[in-house]
This record gives C-alpha cells, sequence and structure tokens, in this order.
C-alpha cells in the first residue's frame, strides 16, 4: 500500500497539505488497523496531499492524562509537538475521536496549534467537494445505526459530519435512542479500555449493544477505533453467529467508492 | 400597643437577615478554601450563559414536562415575591396591603396573578411529591438519596406548599373581612380567582375569629418566608441562588479539554530542556506544588461552588454509563460528598479559628478509589447538569493525585502507562513497527 511518510516527503523537498495522525490503535490493533487502510485507500483515491509520520508517531497521551498521569501526557505532548513542528505541520486529519480531542484542544495550550479534522468531518467535505464519487447500490436502504463515539459528540459537538456520511450512501439511518449528546458511552473511554471495569450488574458495551441492535439495525456504524472494539466485543457476547456488523463509517464509504474516478 | 407588632416585626426581619448573612460568609469562606482558578474572562459571554441556564432554565426543558413544573415553580417564587416588598412595608409600618392605594386596579391584577401561580406552584408541588415519593422514579430511589437527602428534598416540597396555602388562606380571610363588620381595616383591596374558594370555610366564623385567622396567617406566611431563608443553607434548595453565580463562572471550553497543569508544564519543560538550571533562583520561589486532589483544599473554587449549588436532582447519575451499569460511580454523589467534607472542614475552622488537622480527607473517608476509576470520562454528567456543574474535573483531580502522588493506579493501567513511556504505545508494540500496518 502507498504511503508516504514525511520523513520521504521532506527528503523530496515536499510538504504534504495534510498529516494523517494514524493514532495507536490504528497502528497496532488488527481491527482498526483495517479501518486505517481504507481511510487510506480513500485519501489515495480523492488525490489528497498528505504523509503519515510512521515510526516518529508516539501516543497522545489521552490514555495516561485521563488515568491521571498529566506527567506522562505531557511528555508525550510536548514530544509530539516537537516532531508535528520539525515538518511543519499546519493541518492533522486522525481516525480516532481520542487523538482528535487531544491534539484539538489540550495541545494548544502546550505549543501546538493545528486545524484538527476527525476523518469523518474530511470524508464528508471531501463527498461534498466531489473528490470522492459514491456508488450508492451497496447500503442503498439497508438500515444502518450510528454511535456517537463521546469525544467526537459530546466533547466536540460534530454530530453531523458521520451521519452525513451514512446519508450519502442513501443507507436508512435508525437512531438509537440514546443518541448525540444523550449517547451512552461505549466503555473504552477514561482509560477503562486497558483494566477490567469495577464490580457492577453489566458492562457498559453490553449495554450500549443491546441499544444498538434494538434499531434492528444489521450494521452498527462506529467512528472511533475503540467504539468499534467494545461494540465488536458486545455482538460476539450477545449476538454471535448474528449478521449484525459492527464497521467504522470510513469503511462504508470505502466500500461504497465508485471504481471510476 | 400598636407599634409592637412593628418592633416585632422588625426583630424578626434583622434577626433572620443577620443569620443569613452570618451562613452566607461561611459558604463563600468554605468556598475560598479551594484553589484559585480565573473564571473573569468573557464577561458578556458568561453573562448570555446565565441567562439562558439560570434565568432561562433553558437546560431544564431537556425534560419538557418536569421543566415546565420546575419553571412554574421558579416563576412562581421570583414573581410572588414582588409582594413580600408590601407584607415588610405592611409589617414595618402597621399598614395593611399598602400598595393598593397607589396602584389601582393593577394591585388588583397582581394579586390575582400571584394567586393564580400559587395555585399552579401547588399543582406542581403536589406532582413533584408524587414523583419523589410514589412513582419508582429511578433517580430518585436511588442510594445516593437514602437519608437526610431525601427528607430535604421532601421538606422543601412541604414548606413549599405551606407557604402557598398561608398565602392564599391569608387573601380568602381578608377578602371575607372585607365585606365584614372590620371592613374600615380591611378595604376592598385585590382580586382573588383562587381564595375566593376558600372563602366558606369560613361561613360559620365569627368576624373576630376570622380577623384572628388572617393575621396568623399573614404572620406564618411571612416567618416560614424567613425560616425558608434560613433553611436554604443546610439544604439542596441553596441552588435557587448558587445557580446564578455557578452558571455565571462555569467553563466555556468545549467540555472534551481538560485542563493541562501548569505545575507539571514547568517539571516537564524542566525535564526536556537540557539548558535548564535546576538550581536557579526562580526554581526555588515556591515550594513544590501538590498533583491533582485529595481534600477539598486541593480543589478549585469554582468546583466547590459546584458542591453547594448541586440540587441532588441526579440527572448526571441517570445519564453515567458506570452508574447505568451498576458500578459505585455516581457523579451526583461525588458532589454531595465534596460539599460534606467542605461543611465538615468549614465546622473545624468555626471550632478551631483555623483547619486542623482531623486525619480525614475527601480521599478515602468520603470519595473512594473504586468510584474513581470507574468513570469513563465521557462527560455525560458534565453535559447533563442543568447548572453546568462540573462532576469529572473532580474526579480527574483526584485520579491524578492517586496516580502521580501516590503511584495507587491499578495495576492494568500501570502497564498501560509503562508501555507508553517507553514504546509511545499503551500496548507492548515495539515503535519501530508503527508503519507494518500498510504491509
Amino acid at each position: 500500500m502507498n504511503v508516504p511518510t514525511l520523513k520521504e516527503l521532506k527528503e523530496k523537498g515536499l510538504e504534504p497539505e495534510i498529516l494523517f495522525w494514524v493514532g495507536c490503535a490504528g497502528s497496532f490493533d488488527d481491527r482498526a488497523k483495517k479501518i486505517t487502510k481504507s481511510f487510506v485507500r480513500l485519501l489515495n483515491k480523492a488525490n489528497i496531499s498528505y504523509g503519515v509520520l510512521g515510526v516518529e508517531e508516539s501516543c497522545t497521551g489521552d490514555p495516561a492524562k485521563r488515568a491521571g498521569n498529566e506527567f506522562l501526557f505531557q511528555m508525550q505532548a510536548v514530544s509530539n509537538i516537537e516532531v508535528l513542528s520539525s515538518y511543519n505541520i499546519k493541518k492533522i486529519v486522525t481516525t480516532c475521536p481520542h487523538c482528535f480531542n487531544t491534539i484539538k484542544n489540550e495541545y494548544p495550550s502546550l505549543g501546538g496549534t493545528y486545524e484538527v479534522l476527525h476523518h469523518t468531518q474530511l470524508l464528508d467535505q471531501l463527498i461534498k467537494d466531489g473528490k470522492i464519487k459514491i456508488e450508492e447500490k451497496l447500503y442503498k436502504g439497508k438500515k444502518i445505526t450510528f454511535h456517537d463515539p463521546c469525544y467526537l459528540g459530546r466533547a466536540n459537538n460534530e454530530y453531523s459530519a458521520p451521519r452525513s456520511l451514512i446519508d450519502s450512501v442513501k443507507a436508512d439511518l435508525k437512531e438509537m435512542k440514546s443518541c448525540k449528546d444523550k449517547a451512552l458511552c461505549c466503555g473504552a473511554g477514561g482509560a477503562q479500555m486497558f483494566k477490567e471495569s469495577e464490580k457492577g450488574n453489566q458492562e457498559i458495551n453490553i449495554k450500549r449493544t443491546k441499544q444498538a441492535v434494538k434499531t434492528n439495525a444489521k450494521i452498527i456504524a462506529a467512528a472511533c477505533p475503540f467504539c468499534n472494539t467494545m461494540l465488536s466485543d458486545g455482538i460476539k457476547a450477545t449476538h454471535d453467529n448474528s449478521d449484525i456488523k459492527v464497521l467504522d463509517v470510513a469503511e462504508i464509504i470505502d466500500a461504497s467508492v465508485s471504481k471510476e474516478l | 400597643m400598636s407599634f409592637l407588632p412593628s418592633i416585632l416585626f422588625g426583630f424578626l426581619l434583622f434577626l433572620a437577615i443577620a443569620l443569613f448573612v452570618f451562613n452566607c460568609r461561611k459558604i463563600y469562606r468554605n468556598i475560598n478554601l479551594g484553589k484559585n482558578i480565573d473564571r473573569s474572562d468573557n464577561k458578556k459571554v458568561r453573562l448570555l450563559k446565565m441567562f439562558r441556564l439560570a434565568f432561562g432554565q433553558s437546560k431544564m426543558l431537556d425534560k419538557p414536562v418536569v421543566g415546565l413544573l420546575h419553571l412554574i415553580v421558579y416563576v412562581a417564587f421570583i414573581l410572588i415575591n414582588v409582594e413580600l416588598i408590601e407584607i415588610i412595608i405592611d409589617g414595618l409600618f402597621g399598614t395593611h396591603r399598602f400598595l393598593a392605594p397607589y396602584l389601582g386596579g393593577f394591585y388588583d391584577f397582581l394579586i390575582g396573578f400571584f394567586e393564580i401561580l400559587a395555585f399552579l406552584v401547588v399543582i406542581s408541588v403536589l406532582i413533584f411529591w408524587i414523583r419523589r415519593n410514589i412513582l419508582n422514579i429511578r433517580r430518585f430511589i436511588s442510594n445516593d438519596l437514602k437519608g437526610w437527602p431525601k427528607t430535604d428534598a421532601n421538606y422543601i416540597l412541604y414548606i413549599e406548599l405551606v407557604l402557598m396555602f398561608l398565602f392564599l388562606n391569608m387573601n380568602a380571610t381578608d377578602f371575607y373581612l372585607q365585606s365584614s363588620s372590620f371592613s374600615e381595616y380591611y378595604k376592598s383591596y385585590g382580586y382573588f380567582p383562587i381564595s375566593q374558594y376558600l372563602v366558606p370555610i369560613y361561613s360559620n366564623f365569627s368576624d373576630i375569629s376570622v380577623m384572628y385567622v388572617e393575621r396568623t396567617s399573614w404572620w406564618l406566611h411571612i416567618i416560614g418566608i424567613l425560616f425558608f431563608l434560613n433553611y436554604l443553607y443546610y439544604s439542596k434548595h441553596l441552588h435557587i441562588l448558587l445557580a446564578f453565580p455557578n452558571t455565571y463562572f462555569s467553563n466555556l471550553d468545549k467540555i472534551g479539554k481538560f485542563d493541562n497543569l501548569s505545575s507539571v508544564f514547568n517539571e516537564v519543560k524542566a525535564m526536556l530542556d537540557p539548558s535548564h538550571d535546576p538550581f536557579s533562583t526562580n526554581n526555588n520561589q515556591t515550594e513544590i506544588e501538590k498533583f491533582g486532589a485529595s481534600d477539598v483544599f486541593d480543589l478549585n473554587w469554582f468546583q466547590l461552588l459546584n458542591a453547594y449549588t448541586c440540587t441532588e436532582c441526579g440527572r448526571c447519575s441517570s445519564e453515567c454509563p458506570a452508574n447505568e451499569t451498576g458500578k459505585l460511580l455516581s457523579p451526583r454523589k461525588i458532589m454531595m460528598k465534596t460539599r460534606d467534607r467542605l461543611e465538615e472542614v468549614g465546622k473545624n475552622i468555626d471550632k478551631n479559628g483555623k483547619f486542623i488537622d482531623d486525619n480525614k480527607s475527601l480521599l478515602n473517608d468520603y470519595i473512594s478509589k473504586e468510584e474513581l476509576w470507574a468513570c469513563t470520562t465521557c462527560n455525560a454528567c458534565v453535559d447533563s447538569c442543568p447548572i453546568g456543574i462540573d462532576p469529572l474535573s473532580i474526579i480527574l483531580d483526584m485520579r491524578r493525585y492517586l496516580v502521580m502522588e501516590q503511584s495507587a493506579a491499578p495495576s492494568e493501567l500501570n502497564n498501560m502507562m509503562n508501555n507508553l513511556e517507553n514504546n509511545g504505545a499503551p500496548w507492548p508494540f515495539n515503535q519501530l513497527d508503527r508503519l507494518n500496518w500498510k504491509n
């Protein structure tokens, strides 16, 4: 797969318009890697001038900060900002709402100010600009429900871009009872992804999965690699062997782009 | 002898206001035990937010039915208190319905309007009582409210009912007396669309006993109001005042943005800067700041104001994913415990002149680690609060203390942080493999 790194580009004297911040999940998690690839295919298709940091990328520090380790977070942030500055980065897109929120909102006061986009925002723009053309057959009329990631929705008020993408493939968007600013968390945020949950009567991802299944949609659309894992696990635990799939919005678009351009 | 009631009234009024001011100063002092945080910016935006949320109750209307009922009680509370001006004048100067001759027909309209409001309040309060005590609404039957909080909530409803009854009864008897042998004192003022239906109760009473009932109602009504004023300090009902400063000073940033501790930033800069001189003078000027919060002193004043402002409505906890799945964490409880601890510290200061260590702290004695570690930082609690309270910031500050001062994170999180520190990712993968996905 052709993915330019900033280092290679710099050696050629090139500066891309936009940095694709892949994130740890997008780089290492097997499920999330597929989302990364879908998104890269779309970037290539739309002929966007972009690059990735590759081995120079490091965690934004979000899970450390939310676990209370402000020290580790700031160490990560400051060294990331240094790398970003060395490549003169102005604009960043990422498939992870946690990276999105952290870089957009928490890096500026540490010295790193960028225009930061979530991949659903960029894809929405590319479709509106006609740079990505949708073939509507695959998902037309299919029921899709969308799970709002906390750090995209509540935290940053972005509810429309992912929904507009689902509309663009002419799918039948079925909202869950609690959606948008009232959406229930998948259970992964605040570093919960990396630990067992506290004692309770249910796992959060199971509760959210049940809400999603209740819409009768066969596709649960997510826009965050961690939500994707939590909901996929939820489906495995409650509806194993069912034909319900958890897909990132980028994968839905990737499967719907016209082959010609 | 006619000036005796005036003196008694003046004395009661003074006593009530003095006690209220005394307690307000305590609240102010306690809130100022918190650390400083600058909320003096964007005055216009803040004012607008206050008007929208506190005056306009815009977020209360997210739940339309209870929102409307709450709006009725709130509007009635503000408007009926206009009548208080007259009651105070009458009380101090021994007049009766002092404003009536000046306002003429408008006075009749006002009294009629107040009566309708009072009637709507009675209906609303009855519905509130049924919701709280009979319908099994999760946020009201929750363990959070066991004991005093539930009693407090009901007391507020009872007090409101009694005050409205006294107000209407005072008018009913007044109306009766306007066409009695006391009509010389009870002139024909006011319009009584609601209380006229109470008049038949007194059909077998003598004029003089109705007058006693009228006077008693009048006195009990004002004493009730003065009592209620002083009850606020001991109650969640304090929100009727503090909702205003709380919304004004609330966070204007995106709620996903958590503050970057400046004390940490100084250390990080020092660590990364090779030219940094650890012995230079400006590093020694202050002692090393404690990271995060283990007690109310470590929180900022806005967080402490939040604690006094919380109305214990439970909208936060009913949206909290941890709470909804049976975990111990309840954002409402975080606010209630912070207030309890702050009150305890305040009493300690009252008693000793200054705070004497009581070997207790907000962490462990009030809020457990189990609660703190259950939070997903999803911000649902923050988003759902109608008056801009931020329980998440307290949870985060206490996590910071646990991790940075006590190294007391759950072991799985320590693993995650070790990975992050060594490999730049929360999992044990090599940073050099970061681009392997493209193969």
